[in-house]
Formats: C-alpha cells, sequence, structure tokens
C-alpha cells in the first residue's frame, strides 16, 4: 500500500475547479471537484464551462488531496464529491482521489451521467461509497436530444451498480416543456423502481444560474425562454417517483 | 465565617433551599458550585416547548406599540433632571396586572434615565440631540459640584493621547460615558439574598483592617463600603415595587424576578456600552425544575416567566449621542446571556431553560437584545445543536463562541461581556478598551507618522518611505517602529480612563456582585486587520506604487499584478494576518497596566468598521479611502471567494492564546446555500459549527438569509420592524441601522455558491 501511494498519488487529472462548502451533492457538507470535460451537451447544462476536454487545469492527485484535506473538519459528516464535468472521463485520476480520500476516512461520491464505458466505472466505483447517477431523461429519443448522447451506457452503468448493491442516489433535472412530460418521468420512475439500490430520488428544479455562463462562451443558450418549474410541477415529477415506492426528496 | 453570616444562612437554607444539594455553596459564595450540585442536563429536543400565553402577548403588544413610537421619536420620553440611580424612580410598570416580571429603569416604559457620573457632556449633547434641555439644576451640580468621570479624564490626557483620539488611530473611547463589560453575578441576589452577601462583604472589609494601610487597600475600602450601600439600596429598590429581597428567592418566579432586580439595579446606575447578563438560564433551571417537581408550576407558565423575563431584557434603554450611535448602531445594550457550554466534568451544561431562552426568539419573535450567545462544543447533545442550527435558520439571532476553546481558559461557569469578551462570572472583570485602528497605522510607517487626511505628526517622526514601488521589508521594519508607540499610547490613555472610571463613576452594584479580590483585564483591540493584512500581501505579491501628494503623503496606491487575500485559506495571506495579531500582542503585553490588570486584545469592530474606514486613507490593498472596513477579523467583502469553509479557515487560524478577548467572524449565507431541503441546512449549519470550532475558530455570527430581504427592508422598513441581522459580535433591527451601515451590511459576502 505505501509503496504504490507516491505514484498513484502522481496520477494527474484535468481539474476545472472546487468549491469549499458543497451543500447539494450528496450527503451533508462536501468538498466538491469540478472534473474538466464532458462527452455530452445538454441543454440546460449549468456549469458548460466544464464540457470542453481541454480547460481547467492539471493538478496531481496528491495536491487536490492535500486541500481537502485542510477541510477534514468540516467534513467529517459529509465528504468528498467528484463532480464535473464528467469525471468517468478520468478514470485513473478519479479512482486514485477516491482511493485516496477513503483511505482518510472522508466518505466519498461520484457525480455523473452515466455516459461512459463500463470498464471506466468499474475503475472508479469501488472507492465511491455513494453514487449520484443523474438520468436526464427515460426516453431515449429525447435523451438524445436533451444531452446529444445515449441513453444506453446510462442504463448499463445503472444496472452493474444494482448489481454491486451500491447505494446510488437518482438525480432528475425537472424542464418546464423538455423534460417534464409524466411518460418521460415515468419512463425514468419505472426503471428506477427495478433497481433496488437506490437509497433517494432528487427532482432537481431547473434553474437558469448557468445562462452567464453560456453568455460568457458565446454558446447559444436555448432555454433562454424556459420557465423554472413551479412548486406544483416540481410535487407532480415527484409524486410520480413516489407512486414507486422510490424515496424522493 | 463569623456570626452574622452563619445565622442569615442558616435562616435561608431552613426554607427557600428546600430540595437543594447542599456543597460548598453553602458555606459560602459560590454559585457555581450550587448549579453543579442541582442543575439537571437536558438531552432531548424542543418538543416540550409551549407558547406564549394571551397575557404575555397582549404585554408585548403593547410593549412593541410603545417601541414604534420610540423609533419614530427618536427616544419615547426621558427623566431630563433626576440622575438615575438604583432608588431615583419609584415603581414603574407597563400593565400590572399582566407582568409576572416586574420592574423598569424609570418610573414609566421606556423612558430613559441620564447618568452624569459618565460625563455631563454626552448627557447634555444626547438630550439637545433628541429635543430635550437638560435641567440647569442638574447641569449646575454636575459642573460646579459633582465632577465626572468624562471631567477627569480629560484633565490627566496628555498632548500625544489628545492627539491619536482626534486623529482615530485610538478611537471608540469609553472617555465620555461608562464603560461596561462587567457582568455582576446577578445569580447571587437570588441564590443568598440580598442580607448575606452584605454580611459577606462586611466580613471582607473587616478582612481588609491589615497592618499597612496603603493605596490599594484604601481603595478597596472605600469601594466595598461603596458596594454594601448599593446592596442595600438595591433592597430598597426591590421593596418599592413589593418584595423583601433579603431572604432567598423561594420559587421560580422569585428567583426570575430577585435576578431581574439585581441586573435592573446595574442598569439604572450604569450606562456602561455593554451591560451583559452573564450566564443565568441554567441557574434559573435548577427553580424551575423545583418547582415542576413540587406541583408548583407548569411548562406553560415556566415559558410565560422566561418570555416576561426576556421582554424587560429587550426593553433596557440608555440615553446615548446620535455620534454612539453612529460607532455602534441600533441602541445596542448588549444583554449577552450565554447558553449552553460544557461542565469540567464532562456533562453539558443544556437544561430546558436553555431550550426556552431561545424559544423566546419564537415567541416574541426575533430580536437583537438579550443577545444570545450559544457556548457551542463539538459535545453539545445533539438535540440542542440541531434546535440552535433551526433557529439561527429561522431568525439568524444567535452567536456562537467556542466553548473548547474557552473552558480551558475560564472554566465552565463564565459569561461573555459584550460580543466576544470572556469572563469568569463574579470574579473577574475587564477595563474595557475599545480599539486601535491597524489601518492607519500601516500608513502611518509608510508616511513617517503622519497622518495621511491632516497631515499631522501624529506618531514620532521618522523617515517616510520614498521608494517608488514599496517593499515588504521595508514597510514590516517601519510598521515595526510603529506599532510600539501605539501600544504605549494606547495603554497609558487606558490607564486615565479606567482611574478616573473607579474614581467618579465605579460600578458598586455589579463589583458587589463579585468576589472581593478580582482577575483583571486590560482588553485592547484592533480594527482593520483584514485590510492590512491584504495590504502586506498586496505589497509584497503583487507591485504597489503610492501616488503621493504634494505634501509627500502616500494617499493613494497604484496595484500592479494580483496578490492572495486573506479569507481564502491561503497560507500566503493568513499568515499576514497571524503575524499582525502575534506583534500587536507582543506590544501590549510590554506595557504597565493600571491595576496591573492583564493585558489582552479583541479583533472586533461591532458596526464601527463603517466609521473607522470613513475616516482612513486609502490604503495599499486597493481599497479606496473612507471606504468601510471588513467587521471585526472578517476577509474585507467580496475578497473570499474559495467558498464559505475557505474563509472560516482563514479566520479560525487567528491565535486565541494572543487574542483573548475574542475574535469575531460574522457569516451570512443564503439559505439554499445550506442544503436543498429544511433538515439538511440544520444538519449542516451544525457540522459547519462543528468544524469551526473543531479547527480553533473562536466566535461566529450567522445569518441565513437573502440579500433581497434586506434590499426589501430598506424600501418597507415598516414591514420588517423585527428583522434582526448578526452584525459584529451583537445584533441590531436592520431597520434600526443607519442607511450606510445598512448597505455596508448588504455588501457583504454572502456565501451562496451550492
Amino acid at each position: 500500500m505505501l509503496s504504490s501511494a507516491p505514484s498513484t498519488n502522481a496520477v494527474r487529472g484535468r481539474v476545472h475547479s472546487w468549491e469549499t462548502m458543497g451543500t447539494v451533492d450528496g450527503p451533508g457538507i462536501r468538498y466538491v471537484v469540478f472534473m474538466q470535460g464532458c462527452p455530452l451537451r445538454c441543454l440546460y447544462c449549468h456549469n458548460p464551462d466544464c464540457q470542453a476536454i481541454t480547460g481547467g487545469q492539471e493538478h496531481t492527485v496528491e495536491e487536490i488531496l492535500q486541500d481537502i484535506l485542510r477541510y477534514r473538519s468540516y467534513l467529517r459528516h459529509g465528504g468528498v464529491t467528484v463532480s464535473g464535468g464528467e469525471p468517468l472521463m478520468q478514470p485513473a485520476f478519479v479512482a486514485a482521489l477516491l482511493q485516496e480520500c477513503q483511505r482518510w476516512g472522508l466518505h466519498t461520491a461520484l457525480d455523473t451521467s452515466g455516459c461512459a464505458s463500463l470498464e471506466a466505472a468499474a475503475m472508479v466505483i469501488p472507492y465511491a461509497d455513494l453514487v449520484l447517477l443523474d438520468i436526464k431523461s427515460g426516453d431515449p429519443e429525447l435523451y438524445r436530444t436533451v444531452t446529444g448522447g445515449s441513453l444506453t451506457p446510462t442504463v448499463a452503468i445503472a444496472r452493474y451498480l444494482a448489481e454491486l448493491g451500491k447505494p446510488v442516489w437518482i438525480r432528475y433535472v425537472l424542464v418546464p416543456g423538455l423534460t417534464d412530460q409524466p411518460h418521460n418521468i415515468g419512463a425514468v420512475a419505472d426503471f428506477v423502481a427495478t433497481l433496488g439500490n437506490v437509497l433517494r430520488v432528487e427532482v432537481l428544479p431547473f434553474h437558469k444560474m448557468g445562462e452567464y455562463k453560456w453568455m460568457e462562451l458565446g454558446l447559444d443558450y436555448r432555454l433562454k425562454e424556459t420557465p423554472e418549474p413551479t412548486p406544483d410541477q416540481v410535487r407532480l415529477a415527484k409524486q410520480i417517483f413516489g407512486d414507486r415506492q422510490l424515496p424522493v426528496t | 465565617m463569623d456570626r452574622e453570616c452563619s445565622e442569615v444562612f442558616s435562616e435561608g437554607q431552613r426554607s427557600q433551599w428546600h430540595g437543594f444539594k447542599s456543597g460548598t455553596w453553602t458555606e459560602t459564595v459560590e454559585v457555581r458550585d450550587f448549579i453543579q450540585k442541582n442543575y439537571r442536563e437536558y438531552l432531548g429536543a424542543g418538543d416540550f416547548l409551549a407558547s406564549a400565553t394571551s397575557d404575555t402577548l397582549k404585554l408585548w403588544d403593547r410593549v412593541k406599540q410603545l417601541m414604534q413610537q420610540e423609533q419614530e421619536r427618536g427616544i419615547l420620553d426621558v427623566d431630563t433632571a433626576l440622575p438615575s440611580s438604583i432608588t431615583s424612580h419609584a415603581a414603574g410598570y407597563i400593565d400590572r396586572e399582566l407582568e409576572r416580571v416586574v420592574g423598569l429603569q424609570t418610573d414609566a416604559p421606556l423612558k430613559r434615565g441620564i447618568m452624569p457620573l459618565g460625563g455631563i457632556r454626552m448627557v447634555k449633547s444626547a438630550l439637545e440631540a433628541y429635543g430635550y434641555q437638560l435641567d440647569p439644576q442638574t447641569e449646575e451640580i454636575f459642573t460646579r459640584y459633582r465632577k465626572t468621570h468624562n471631567e477627569g479624564v480629560f484633565d490627566a490626557y496628555t498632548e500625544d493621547m489628545r492627539q491619536v483620539r482626534r486623529s482615530g488611530v485610538v478611537t471608540g473611547l469609553p472617555d465620555a460615558y461608562g464603560r461596561g463589560r462587567i457582568i455582576g453575578d446577578y445569580r447571587r441576589v437570588a441564590l443568598y439574598g440580598v442580607d448575606y452577601l452584605i454580611a459577606d462583604k462586611q466580613q471582607q472589609l473587616r478582612s481588609l483592617e491589615v497592618d499597612v494601610i496603603d493605596e490599594p487597600v484604601i481603595r478597596l475600602r472605600e469601594e466595598l463600603s461603596e458596594q454594601i450601600r448599593a446592596l442595600k439600596e438595591l433592597m430598597a429598590m426591590a421593596a418599592s415595587y413589593g418584595f423583601d429581597i433579603s431572604a432567598p428567592a423561594g420559587t421560580a418566579q422569585e428567583a426570575f424576578q430577585w435576578l431581574y432586580f439585581a441586573y435592573l439595579g446595574a442598569v439604572k446606575e450604569q450606562n456602561g456600552a455593554a451591560m451583559s447578563l452573564g450566564r443565568i438560564s441554567t441557574f434559573l433551571d435548577i427553580y424551575c425544575e423545583r418547582d415542576l417537581a413540587l406541583g408548583r408550576s407548569s411548562e406553560v407558565a415556566l415559558q410565560e416567566l422566561v418570555d416576561q423575563f426576556v421582554m424587560k431584557l429587550r426593553m433596557v434603554r440608555f440615553l446615548r449621542t446620535p455620534d454612539y450611535n453612529e460607532l455602534f448602531s441600533g441602541d445596542p445594550t448588549w444583554v449577552t446571556e450565554v447558553i449552553g457550554g460544557m461542565g469540567e466534568d464532562g456533562r453539558s451544561l443544556v437544561t430546558k431553560n436553555s431550550f426556552r431562552f431561545l424559544h423566546t426568539l419564537y415567541t416574541l419573535g426575533p430580536a437583537p437584545e438579550p443577545n444570545l450567545t450559544v457556548l457551542w462544543s463539538e459535545q453539545l447533545p445533539v438535540g440542542f445543536k440541531r434546535f440552535c442550527a433551526q433557529t439561527s435558520v429561522d431568525t439568524s439571532s444567535i452567536q456562537y463562541e467556542n466553548d473548547d476553546l474557552m473552558l480551558p481558559y475560564y472554566g465552565d461557569d463564565y459569561g461573555i461581556a459584550c460580543c466576544v469578551s470572556a469572563m469568569r462570572i463574579g470574579k473577574q472583570m475587564q477595563f474595557f478598551g475599545a480599539r486601535v485602528n491597524l489601518a492607519k497605522a500601516l500608513l502611518y510607517a509608510i508616511n513617517g507618522g503622519r497622518d495621511e487626511k491632516s497631515g499631522a505628526q501624529v506618531a514620532p517622526a521618522m523617515p517616510p518611505l520614498t521608494d517608488e514601488v514599496l517593499e515588504i521589508d521595508g514597510v514590516l521594519a517601519q510598521l515595526g517602529r510603529v506599532l510600539p508607540w501605539l501600544a504605549r499610547t494606547y495603554v497609558n490613555t487606558l490607564n486615565v480612563i479606567h482611574y478616573m472610571h473607579d474614581k467618579y463613576c465605579y460600578e458598586r452594584l455589579e463589583m458587589a456582585l463579585h468576589d472581593r479580590d478580582v482577575y483583571r483585564t486590560m482588553a485592547c483591540g484592533i480594527a482593520g486587520l483584514s485590510v492590512v493584512t491584504d495590504s502586506l500581501s498586496a505589497i509584497k505579491y503583487a507591485t504597489v506604487r503610492p501616488i503621493r501628494d504634494e505634501r509627500g503623503l502616500a494617499v493613494d496606491f497604484a496595484i500592479e499584478g494580483t496578490y492572495p487575500a486573506y479569507g481564502n485559506n491561503d497560507d500566503r495571506a493568513d499568515q499576514f494576518a497571524v503575524w499582525l495579531v502575534q506583534a500587536m500582542m507582543q506590544e501590549l503585553r510590554q506595557q504597565k497596566t493600571y491595576r496591573d490588570a492583564v493585558p489582552t486584545q479583541s479583533v472586533l469592530t461591532i458596526t464601527s468598521n463603517v466609521v473607522y474606514g470613513k475616516k482612513t486613507g486609502a490604503t495599499p490593498d486597493g481599497r479606496a479611502a473612507g471606504i468601510p472596513f471588513a467587521p471585526g477579523a472578517n476577509p474585507l467583502h467580496g475578497r473570499d471567494c474559495c467558498g464559505a469553509i475557505a474563509s472560516l479557515a482563514s479566520v479560525a487560524k487567528l491565535p486565541y492564546a494572543d487574542a483573548q478577548d475574542g475574535i469575531s467572524n460574522t457569516f451570512s449565507i443564503v439559505p439554499k446555500a445550506l442544503g436543498r431541503t429544511a433538515a439538511e441546512q440544520v444538519e449542516n449549519l451544525v457540522a459547519m459549527l462543528d468544524g469551526y470550532v473543531h479547527d480553533r475558530g473562536h466566535h461566529l455570527n450567522v445569518n441565513v438569509l437573502q440579500r433581497e430581504t434586506l434590499l426589501e427592508a430598506m424600501e418597507h422598513p415598516e414591514q420588517y420592524p423585527q428583522l434582526t441581522i448578526r452584525v459584529s459580535g451583537y445584533a441590531v433591527n436592520f431597520v434600526k441601522l443607519t442607511r450606510e451601515q445598512q448597505l455596508d451590511v448588504i455588501q457583504r459576502t454572502f456565501h451562496e455558491r451550492c
């Protein structure tokens, strides 16, 4: 173990940024590492600056770890979440970072869209105490419209996590006029209900806090006119999950 | 023990102490021992709590109406002739039928008294500011026949002292009003009754019949005699309300009433800058538990007592000048009450009364007073932690201080005076010393000791820095010459002030509720820490060019490049903050102090950060002239940009050992950034406080609100009469702040990323 540590900790990854008081990506107060690069192009993405694989800054696992450890006192009931971007695009780095965090007794979470190979997922998942899995749509066609990618890998990873019995939180972003059709939500809920390892379903109301980043990047933000969902719309969406006996918040 | 004492004591024991476990407290005045032997820790949640009674609500409505009128007029009413003392005014009531705890500072609610012993000039100008005239006879008495503290101070001030005061490098000095920050052990009156306390003081007086009657002995003998006189007056005042407090309190109602009378006596006589209450809720809980066990009371009745007691504390008023309000806005009185904390034996001091007192923020709504201060320990019962966090999320009215850090210094029966000043109750006091303006001191270092605004030579002349680009070594060397002078002049000034305060404005009653020999600290302070820290960081890591005017004074600075700022958990900047605290304390420790007080230091500004900023020229960190400092030990507005925890981590690095008078940090966060659900917000706030305390952060004001709410309250103050916000070490009604201070609060960092 000790002899392998220096080499593991020297693994480099492209990191967009970090937040010292994350409170919405997993339980408790979390140090959140935002990885650079994402294969999807979600219309509502609130971190479009994390999409390109060329941005960010290279850091070693050791560098990030040392920074995390400075906040250990605050993370005792929370932990570390690796988000992005898509963390599974850099599986060696993320696996090494989460492994190191676990060795320091920190709870670890992986926040992923599941848009990655099973091999990449299999590298990281052993070191994640919890997986936050975004399922952006139940209908494969709509999935492609929303994300520009395919639903298939996400489904595969979800099943793989279920086989392992890995604790999972499912997250569903509710966008009025885009992902709010009951049959679409129902399809996600039906699938999630078959998994058996889901501790929580979070319905995340669409917000426009990332809009300014699209402008800064000179990108065309297509949801300009889309309103945030009303409390009733959120309630209805939650109900669809709740009807399947899923623990929804 | 002499004969008189034992007689009084045995009578007390017979009746009022029935059911209490005895201990050393039954032999000698030792409230802590009584608490430790008798309190019952409460480990549950807040579900036992009762709502306000209809009598309480009726009474509170009446008080709120009066407060509304007061807000419109500035002050509701004032006695312009009769100086306020323990017995000066006849009994006053709000509505006698509804009141469970009685007693007002004067003969009518919210009517202010004048306390000229601190200074007749301040009384006169405060009255005139509100459209009143000081009674000519009173004025004559306190100018011709009776000298005041203020006059004494100015008789003895040296030219140097006048100059530092004028320039504002030393500021906020208690030289024209009461110094405050002394906490009487008001519990003693309830536990022992006044007869016993008088007998005890008489014995102390006899203990000073020694061979050599030198100055310290003479002074103390006179003080003890004054204390005895004050205790007798306290009994007379209580009698005017129909109560005989010569004997101990026998019920919870009496305990609240006796204790309140003791505090009331103090605020009738002293217009102290901070008139803090101490640590009373768990003490009083013992009486509450006994009444519950005897079937003499109910939860509803006990909450009613707490509510009405707290309502009285919310009504404490002093007559102050608009100048003072500009410094410390919102009519603060710092009726600080500490709640919670751990005992030396490992039990927490949390009782049901800890909950009941915090619950007043719901029963009566949020309010700045009393200044509810939770002594936070990682070991506190989880039910209480959650209740506190929930109350913070709902009301933004609580401050937290690190009990794990302070307990080794002060034991488990200390209170907080004012905002962050810890002291053992009844055993320790401080000489309040306001603060020096470190940012100005830095500019003096750069400008050869001359004031950047007036051009006057304030610090001793030294060659100014004439480099085109400021070099860190040169600046630190110059600062190293300014700080010793500053510390010396500052402490000398404080020595004058406290000599005169003891002489002309002695706190007879508060000190009567102390032991004979108290531990004294000389509580110095610094303002502008983050400004100087960032300035030094800028000088070291960026390129800073002074822009000098025709007088050769650096009045602005051009900065090229970037520098690490304090508040981002970056040691390159934070180490300057640590160094400044240590360096200043090092200088203060060298000074000879009045009554051999032990020098301490605070990093605290209250709301005065706005005024200090106004008086200070541009600084090398890029702050423009006149712009407010950050409050207390806070990073400068908007410069802490690595998230909430990074900001906390920077402040937690400041060494408490070198700032034992407290390190104030004010933290504002929007609710959403604390968590998605209400339950998560509470859990995360608990974890955040645990983390800050674990990392040895000292103090944290917690505001959980939206900036929009404050903007809305600026537009429609009438809709937000009770909107309370923590500023620096205390809380204020937001609508009572000056417009400048409101804008300052709104511009502060709100942690909102999520």
